[in-house]
């Protein structure tokens, strides 16, 4: 396995602060805990689950992006290249600016076809990404971006718009062709499509696919949708209310999922032409101000055993690629 | 008068302006006839952000009027009814929303809109008869009052407050209900429980549903029929198996592929054109998808394609003349 990244015990979350009428109290919302994880080069991985689960949380935390309330409370995120480990939880926002971030890992925000600046011309948002990392002349820089605007199929006139001009997904193709301007080996998409019809969704998503076979770079997808994983991505996690309770390839997982969760995820998907009658789950995810004890998963589970309640389960490999945290799979053994 | 339908849409459009002043006009919904027998169905209406699908279930409300063509629910204009008809029309007609916390007041208790809702539409003035309208209305929808009594809308979550939603306009005992992308803000393993208490209430009280939606896949599970709408036009209607499988406008078919499924990695790369610029396929004279379509002729662009009949599927496209 050539591993780019990887997460260890990884635990982070958001500390409020509540004010109340005499004091001060601060709530935590543990929205990540305990998640290991290791990303592979040239691969697309896929991380689902539902909201609130902490999948978007997670993707910040292995970029780095530290912003208050979100604070990390354990473990480590090691970026490793060819010239050695990247401690990426140890750097500093000013390190990881300088060092990192566009240039070896890049992020797309939620809803990030509103990043563009409103009042700057496409071209120019273009012209500053160059001119900054890769200290062109404006001349220079403007002849780059259209050359570079050809090779990720987008018209030429997107160049001279402003970003209000264009649509959604046409928007949405300029922020990620700016997060690949760099050509970075990791890209660590959240939600890429999330507010787009499916036609378009599927022209974004194509291209973020097109882009990684061309780069052999690492692809991260964050999405509700599992659809867009079993149609994207190559291996994927699954995470419910904080932890990822299973990672696998996503066909292996589709087909035989072994967490609950997943399998009542799976199961509920309707399907065009299959008009067999599906069934959801009961009850609703935890708040993660006071997760439930032992799995987080047992007060929904089916197939709860006392000892879920009490203890929370450890990932554990089922064979080589496979893992899974519940103790369904840990007794069957 | 047992032979009427249910709901007939009869050539409706709405011409909304915009630009300054409102002066450049375009059609939001445009020249739509569609019709529901009067036995429980489900009728779906699909179709992409500015397709037109929420302001047309807007107009069968009653809320939003046509500038042209006439919406009869089992016979009565729904945009000229005299009082009597008003409280008759808000009883046998209601309505579920995308965003159910929009629905709600924050403010507001929830339960207060379920004891308002039953005093002024089932004119009920005995506490106890209100209570046990209201219990029986939650359990359906797997709540019961104790669960919802005092709480605001932030203390419920997305799924649980949608149920609330549905519970509320289950109460006037309702024949038709207008949902407007009800599960599309709800996670996926509690959607389709949603989606199984329509069909169960289709079959148990002979409620029927107009789902408005812009996923086919959850279409595909509940509805029986369906119309695919396209820039405000109808392009295809017909029984949802036949329209979502058989696929004949070149737009159904483009929606489907595009329809990212788990074990359809194959058939999902085939190649789709985005669609082009909102307002100018608005306006165009003829069909207006021929900007994109794979199957653009001379006459796609000048002539408006009617609606061809294809067994019992109708299909706006001049392939099928």
């Amino acid at each position: 396995m050539d591993v780019v990244l990887k997460a260890d015990d990884l635990s982070g979350g958001y500390l409020l602060v509540q004010k109340g009428s005499s004091e001060k109290n601060e709530v935590y919302v543990d929205a990540v805990s305990d998640v290991s994880l290791q990303l592979e080069r040239n691969e697309i991985f896929g991380i689902a689950g539902e909201s609130g689960c902490g999948k978007s949380t997670l993707l910040k935390m292995i970029y780095g992006l530290l912003e208050p309330p979100l604070i990390l409370r354990g473990g480590s995120v090691t970026f490793i290249t060819v010239d050695g480990e990247i401690p990426i939880t140890s750097l500093s926002e000013n390190d990881l600016r300088r060092r990192v971030w566009w240039k070896k890992i890049s992020y797309i925000p939620q809803s990030s076809m509103n990043v563009l600046n409103p009042t700057v011309r496409i071209r120019d948002h273009f012209i500053e990404m160059f001119t900054f990392h890769a200290r062109m002349t404006k001349n220079e820089a403007y002849a780059e971006a259209r050359k570079y605007i050809d090779q990720m199929g987008l018209p030429r006139d997107v160049l001279s718009a402003f970003p209000h001009q264009l649509s959604g997904g046409m928007r949405q193709r300029v922020v990620i062709a700016l997060s690949l301007l760099l050509n970075p080996n990791i890209v660590l998409a959240d939600e890429p499509t999330s507010a787009l019809d499916v036609i378009s969704q599927k022209v974004v998503l194509t291209m973020l696919e097109e882009a990684q076979k061309e780069l052999k770079n690492t692809l991260v997808i964050v999405s509700h949708d599992l659809g867009i994983h079993g149609v994207m991505t190559h291996r994927m996690g699954i995470m419910y209310a904080g932890k990822i309770v299973e990672i696998g390839k996503t066909e292996e997982i589709f087909e035989d999922p072994l967490h609950p969760y997943s399998e009542a995820l799976i199961r509920s998907l309707p399907k065009l032409g299959d008009k067999k009658q599906r069934t959801g789950l009961g009850g609703h995810p935890p708040d993660l101000k006071k997760p439930p004890s032992g799995c987080r998963f047992h007060p929904r589970c089916p197939y709860a055993m006392p000892i879920c309640s009490r203890t929370p389960p450890k990932m554990k490999m089922i064979k080589p690629g496979r893992y899974v945290a519940c103790w369904k799979n840990s007794m069957e053994e | 008068m047992s032979e009427e339908n249910l709901l007939q849409v009869e050539d409706v459009s709405k011409i909304y302006g915009y630009g300054f002043l409102g002066r450049v006009k375009f059609p939001a919904v445009d020249h739509v006839t569609l019709s529901m027998e009067n036995k429980p169905k489900i009728f779906t209406i699909a179709g992409e952000s500015g397709c037109g699908k929420t302001t047309l279930a807007r107009m069968m409300l009653g809320m939003v009027k046509p500038t042209a063509g006439t919406i009869l629910y089992r016979g009565k204009n729904v945009h000229n009814l005299k009082s009597k008809d008003r409280t008759w029309f808000l009883r046998e007609v209601q309505a579920i929303f995308q965003d159910p916390f929009d629905t709600f007041n924050p403010l507001k208790r929830v339960d207060t809109y379920l004891y308002e809702t039953a005093s002024n539409l089932l004119k009920l003035k005995n506490d106890e008869e209100i209570r046990g309208k209201i219990e029986e209305a939650l359990r359906f929808t797997g709540l019961s009052l104790e669960e919802i009594t005092g709480k605001y809308p932030n203390e419920f979550s997305g799924g649980q407050i949608q149920r609330v939603s549905i519970a509320r306009a289950l109460l006037p005992k309702p024949r038709l209900i207008v949902a407007d992308e009800p599960v599309s803000m709800v996670d996926a393993s509690i959607r389709i429980n949603i989606l199984n208490m329509f069909k169960a209430l289709l079959t148990k009280t002979g409620t029927s549903f107009i789902y408005i939606t812009h996923d086919l896949a959850t279409a595909y599970y509940i509805s029986d029929e369906i119309a695919i709408m396209y820039r405000g036009m109808i392009v295809e209607i017909g029984p949802a198996e036949k329209v979502l499988l058989k696929r004949h406008h070149p737009y159904t078919q483009a929606l489907v592929k595009s329809l990212p499924e788990p074990g359809k990695k194959e058939e999902w790369k085939t190649r789709v054109n985005a669609p082009g610029m909102e307002i100018k396929e608005f306006l165009s004279p003829g069909c207006k998808y021929a900007d994109i379509c794979p199957h653009k002729t001379e006459r796609c662009v000048k002539e408006k394609p009617p609606l061809f009949e294809i067994g019992d599927v109708k299909v706006a496209c001049w392939l099928y003349e």
